[in-house]
Formats: C-alpha cells, structure tokens, sequence
C-alpha cells in the first residue's frame, strides 16, 4: 500500500533577496508561511513545484517542504523550516522583525 | 605589509565587471540559476536559509587599518551593520541583496580586497598562524611561503583538477596555532642544526571522516618547500579516488595506501621535481619577503605594563588577552570577539572601526583574524595596553576570556547555514552566559569548547577538548559530545562521550563535564585535557549520563 502523502507546501528563496518565500494558492510568492497553499494531494503538489520551478527569474530553489494545518493557515513541521519562517535566532533579524517576534 | 601588485589590481577589475554582467544577466532571467550558481560560488556569493551569504578572503588572516575600514563600510552599507569572522580566517556578510553585490566587490577592490574562492578541486586558500610575524616562538614568519604557495599554486596547470579541494596550513613556530594536524598538508616549521625547516604533515582533515595527519618527513629544508609539495601533489593527483567524493580527500590516499608507500613514492618524484625548480622558488620568496615588512619597534616602556596591572579589571585581561611577542617591550593583544552572550565571530561596524583606529595608533597598523574567531592586534607597545585596554571597554571588544571555556568556536550553524543539521549559535551564546554567571572559567583555565551544526565540521569539533556536533535525530535537535579532541602540535580527534543530549540539555551536561574536571583535577595545573588523558573518560561519562551508565560501559 502506498504511503499516505503528508501535506507540503512549496518554498523557495526570492532570487532578489534572498529571503524565504512561500508559493500562494493564487499565484504569489509570500513572506508568510501561513499564506502558503497547503498542498495535500500529491499530484497536485507536484504540479505547483512545477509551477514554481517555471519561475526562474523570480526564485530560487523551489522544494516541497512538509508542513499542517493552523488556526491561522498552514504551519511548519519540521523545525528547519520554522527557523526558515522566522530568521535567525541570534538576531531580530530577517522576517521575525516584520512579523513582530514570535 | 604585503600589497597586491597592478596585475592582480588589473586581474581583479576584470573578474568584477564579468560578475557584474553575470548578475545582471541572472536577474533578467537570461541565466538561470544552475548557470549562475557556479560562477557566484567562485565568487564567494552563497544562498543560505534566510538570504545571500558573501564570503570575503583575508589572506593569511592579515590586514590594515583600510582594510579593516572597508570591511566595516561594507557591513553599514550593504549588511546590516555586523560581519562575520569565520574559522577560515575570513569575514561573511549575512544580508546582502543580490543586485548590491557587484557594488560590494568593487569597493573591496579599492583596497585590494576580493571574495575570490579558489573553489572548485584545486589548492585553496593558505591559512597561517594568526600570530605571524609577531610571536616571540617564530622562527620565521609563515606568511611569505604561505604567499609562495599561492603563487605556485595559482594557474598551476596541474593542480587545477585535482580529485578533491585541497587545504595547507602553515606556522611559522613548533608551536601549532593554525591547526596543521587538520589539514590536507601542514606546515609547521622547526629548526635542525640552526636552520630553518619544515615538519610535513599529510593527510589530515576533519569533516565525515576526521583524521590528524601522518608526519611524511620530519624535516624539509626551507628551500626545498615547492618541489616537495609539487611532490606530493602529482602522488595525490596519480592515487586519488575520483569516483567517490567522500574519499577523493588524500586523508583517505594516505589511509588506504599506507604512509610508507606514499612517502616512497614522493621521495621518487621529489628527485625530478628538485631538479626542474632549479632554485627558482628561493629567488621568488626573496621577491616576496621584501613586501613583508617587520615594523620599526619603539624600544622602551614595558615597566607600564606591571604598573597598570594594579587595576584588577586589567590585570584579569592581561593574564588571558595577552601573548608573548618576539620584541621584549611589545605583547600581542587578542581582541577577544566572544563577549558573554554574543555571537562568537560577529563584530559590528563601529567595533572594526574601533579596532583600526587601534591598529593605527598603537599597532603599526596590523591586524590578523585568527580561526577562534577573535581579532589580533600583533604589535603593540607594552607602554600603550593600558590605553588600549580602555578604548576596547568602552567598545565592548575587553572580554577576559581568550582560551578559556566561553572562547567557543561556533559555526554559523542552522541560523543561517543552509547544510546545517541543528543551531549551534544559540548554545554557544547560553553555553558563555551559563559560564559567566557560575563565575568558573578562571578556575577551569584553558579549556576549548568547538561547536558545529553538521558533520562537515566547520566549528572543528572533532578538535575541541569538549566538541558539539548538532544533528537532526528525527526530527528534533540533538548535540553529540566529543572529549579530549586536540587543535595543537599533539592534535588529537575526540571520542564520542554516548548519546547525544536534547537542545535544553546540552548547556546543563557541558556544566557537569567542566565541574567533573575540576573535581578530578590533581591540581590547578593539570589542564582538562591533561586530566582527561590521565583518567579517561570514564569520570567524565559518569558526570553526562550517572554512575549507572558508566558501570554498562564497563
Ligand atoms: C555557511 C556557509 C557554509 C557552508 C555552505 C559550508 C560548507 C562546507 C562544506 C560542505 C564543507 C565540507 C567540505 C569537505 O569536507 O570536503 C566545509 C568544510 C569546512 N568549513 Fe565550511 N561552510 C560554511 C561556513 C563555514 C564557516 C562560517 C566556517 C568557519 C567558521 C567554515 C569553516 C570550514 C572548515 C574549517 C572546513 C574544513 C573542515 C575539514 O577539514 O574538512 N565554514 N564547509
Ligand atoms: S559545519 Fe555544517 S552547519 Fe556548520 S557552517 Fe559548516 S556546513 Fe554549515
């Protein structure tokens, strides 16, 4: 039996920036994890990698990153990828400055 | 001090205008990025996990006071007012923007400075003894074989597809301060007979497969250096292993074919490769140690020292910052950049400001970067620590910990590095704060604790006499402890103490390891490694995981 597929979300780094980007459901790249579209269907999920791999000029490195369900939108599984929604931990730097500290 | 002459200006302002039209080229999207992603690692840029990452070379860990004013410019103008001092001597900016950075290799260029990485397999950049040209223990100072070496390696046709990246370090001293142990090839130099000299080490490397290089002769004259290292390079080249990675490195060339066999076989090439230099090389290093130039020192004053030792504060700095220099009124300051709780490395743009106005003043305008990650004033006056001391107060570069439990080495780790399997940052910065508030590293004394946040090692904890390895065990961050690994002329690779320990239990266990050793200690001049080699690691095991632990080892 195949594995059930775990939710993803597709993220990338803005070529121009540098900085963690997540790929919307109507087609933006956000600063915000919990605007990312939760992908929970594995062809459907590897269509919008497509998608974002097509965006050359735009990001960097686009991959499927496992992430679930929040109250407030999708949110990171594994912890690399919460520090990658925040910044760094040493610094108010990088998103967690915009996004006012969490 | 040494200036790089009108054809490396030349060589320079070409590779930056290519760069610049690269990037211009990525951003309009007529390059894609596995086009560009080659040609901006050969010219320093990384993507980490949270932006770019420009890595800029310090030769040799030495620069000036321009230098050191550019690199501070480029932190306020581009970054975001801080840089990074790495292991391998050189400085990272963490937060430039893509399109900024031509910008930013241009202004290095002012001064003579680049983000060249001799990447890719070829012979990369020397790193040397920070305390070059300095230490009262030199025997001569490494940097102009160092700039030797680059030179011959540099467009050496030979080297430039080699089976693996290539690592040399170099001292000037029997006493080790560059890690030689740890290297592809290390240079330490020694005397025999009144001459000058070289021990040869090979095979040394950190990283998957940690190994301390194999001595492969005891003694090379200083004169014979190229033809010798030419030697061993077109051996390596002949055996290497191209068809894995993981063992292309010579660590592995040497491991598999047995030290004998490689040494005969260099001793054989080493007839031809003598005979085709021809002394070419002497003449090249005569050129090159005239642009080395040793400062005129002032005589006089070094009874200021003692007298300004009466103030405590000073005092507690003097006996950790400070280290012998070859000229009897002078000392060597380190600057220590691991204030408490701090980003070990990191220095703002006002502090390197502070730091060449020091060098300036009162350092004939030298400074090193060493690979603990602290700056080096190497030239100053006895007469002036005093003076010194108060202006590194007021810019909070006066930390009196140089050597001791809080100098931690720290990769950037999952803050920042995009191969990273944990942080390692934050537990350096709560690991100094821990340290402070127990009021104990005097009392511990010389102690070096080495974090990294993956297995290629960059923090060197294989060589910490107390290593941290961040790992990702499923899912959660876990640090693995390593003991009685060695950095010096005795280099050693810590054991694994056990099981690794949690994020929020890593600080708590390296606490036990330090209040262990000094119960067991015979005195306060038996070191942490001494103490650690007498008892093994039984006692300190007992201190991580409880006495039942150690009776199952057993
Ligand atoms: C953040 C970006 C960085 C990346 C992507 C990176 C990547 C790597 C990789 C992949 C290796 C292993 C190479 C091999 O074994 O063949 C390595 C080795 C090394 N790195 Fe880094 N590194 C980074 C930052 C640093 C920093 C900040 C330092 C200094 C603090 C450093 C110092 C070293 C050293 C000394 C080695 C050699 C270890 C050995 O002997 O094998 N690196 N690095
Ligand atoms: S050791 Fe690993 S985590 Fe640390 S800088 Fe090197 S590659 Fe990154």
């Amino acid at each position: 039996m195949p594995r059930p597929f775990s939710p993803k979300i597709v993220t990338a780094n803005d070529l121009i920036e540098g900085d963690v980007v997540y790929l919307t459901a109507d087609d933006r790249w956000s600063r915000s994890h919990s605007e990312a579209e939760l992908l929970e269907d594995e062809a459907h999920a590897t269509i919008r990698l497509l998608d974002a791999e097509r965006q050359q000029n735009r990001i960097v490195g686009a991959y499927l990153a496992d992430a679930k369900a929040g109250p407030n939108g999708p949110e990171p599984v594994h912890f690399r990828e919460a520090f990658r929604s925040r910044g760094p931990s040493n610094y108010a730097h990088g998103k967690q400055v915009a996004a006012g500290h969490q | 001090m040494y200036r790089y002459d009108d054809f490396d200006a030349a060589f320079l302002a070409e590779r930056n205008a290519q760069f610049r039209a690269q990037v211009e080229r990525r951003i309009d999207g007529s390059l894609t990025e596995d086009e560009f992603k080659p040609l901006r690692l050969m010219n320093g840029l990384y993507l980490q996990l949270h932006a770019y990452m420009l890595r800029v070379a310090i030769p040799y860990g030495s620069l000036d006071s321009v230098k050191m004013r550019k690199l501070a410019e480029l932190a306020e103008k581009w970054d975001k007012g801080y840089g990074h001092f790495t292991t391998r001597q050189n400085i990272q900016y963490n937060w430039p923007k893509l399109p900024d950075v031509p910008d930013m290799l241009d202004s290095l260029a002012e001064v003579g400075m680049h983000a060249i990485q001799t990447s890719g397999n070829t012979i990369r950049n020397v790193t040397s003894d920070h305390f070059a040209g300095a230490a009262a223990d030199e025997i001569a100072d490494p940097r102009p074989y160092a700039e030797l070496i680059r030179q011959w390696s540099t467009d050496h046709p030979e080297f430039q597809f080699l089976p693996r990246k290539f690592k040399i370090a170099i001292t000037g001293s029997p006493n080790d301060r560059a890690v030689t142990r740890a290297h592809d090839i290390g240079l330490r130099m020694v005397e025999r007979d009144g001459e000058p000299g070289f021990e040869v080490i090979v095979g040394g490397g950190l990283g998957r497969t940690p190994m301390i290089g194999k001595v492969i002769r005891d003694f090379l004259p200083e004169g014979e250096l190229l033809p010798y290292l030419e030697a061993i390079v077109h051996v390596y080249n002949r055996y290497g292993r191209r068809d894995n990675k993981y063992k292309a490195r010579i660590k592995i060339t040497v491991h598999e074919a047995g030290l004998e066999t490689i040494r005969d076989e260099v001793e054989e090439a080493f007839v031809q490769t003598r005979a085709d230099f021809e002394g070419v090389d002497e003449r090249v290093i005569a050129r090159i140690r005239e642009r080395f130039v040793t400062p005129d020192f002032v005589a006089g004053g070094a009874e200021a020292l003692e007298e300004a030792k009466a103030d405590p504060v000073f005092r507690a700095w003097a006996d950790t910052n400070l280290a012998d220099h070859k000229h009897p009124d002078y000392a060597i300051v380190t600057v220590s950049l691991k204030a408490h709780g701090q980003t070990p490395g990191d220095a703002t743009a006002e502090q390197m400001r502070v730091l060449a106005d020091l060098a300036e003043r009162y350092g004939h305008d030298e400074l090193r970067i060493s690979h603990q990650q602290n700056v080096i004033l190497p030239h100053v006056r006895k007469a002036d620590l005093a003076t010194v001391h108060a202006e590194l107060k007021r810019a909070g570069l006066a930390t009196a910990n140089v050597g001791l439990a809080s100098d931690i080495i720290a990769c950037p780790g999952m803050d920042y590095c995009a191969l990273a399997t944990a942080r390692s940052i934050p537990v350096a910065t709560q690991l100094a704060e821990r340290i402070d508030t127990l009021r104990i590293e005097h009392e511990v004394g010389p102690l070096q604790i080495k974090i990294s946040g993956c297995i290629n090692a960059c923090g060197h904890h294989h060589v910490g006499h107390i290593g941290i390895l961040g790992l990702d065990r499923a899912g959660v961050e876990n640090y693995q402890i390593t003991l009685g690994g060695d950095a010096t002329e005795t280099a050693a690779i810590g054991e694994r103490a056990g099981p690794g320990f949690a994020y929020d239990e890593i600080v708590p266990a390296v606490e036990r390891l330090m209040l262990a050793y000094l119960e067991h200690r015979t005195d306060e001049g038996e070191g942490f490694l001494e103490t650690y080699r007498r008892l093994g690691a039984a006692p300190f095991k007992e201190a991580l995981y409880g006495p039942e632990k150690r009776k199952d080892a057993a």
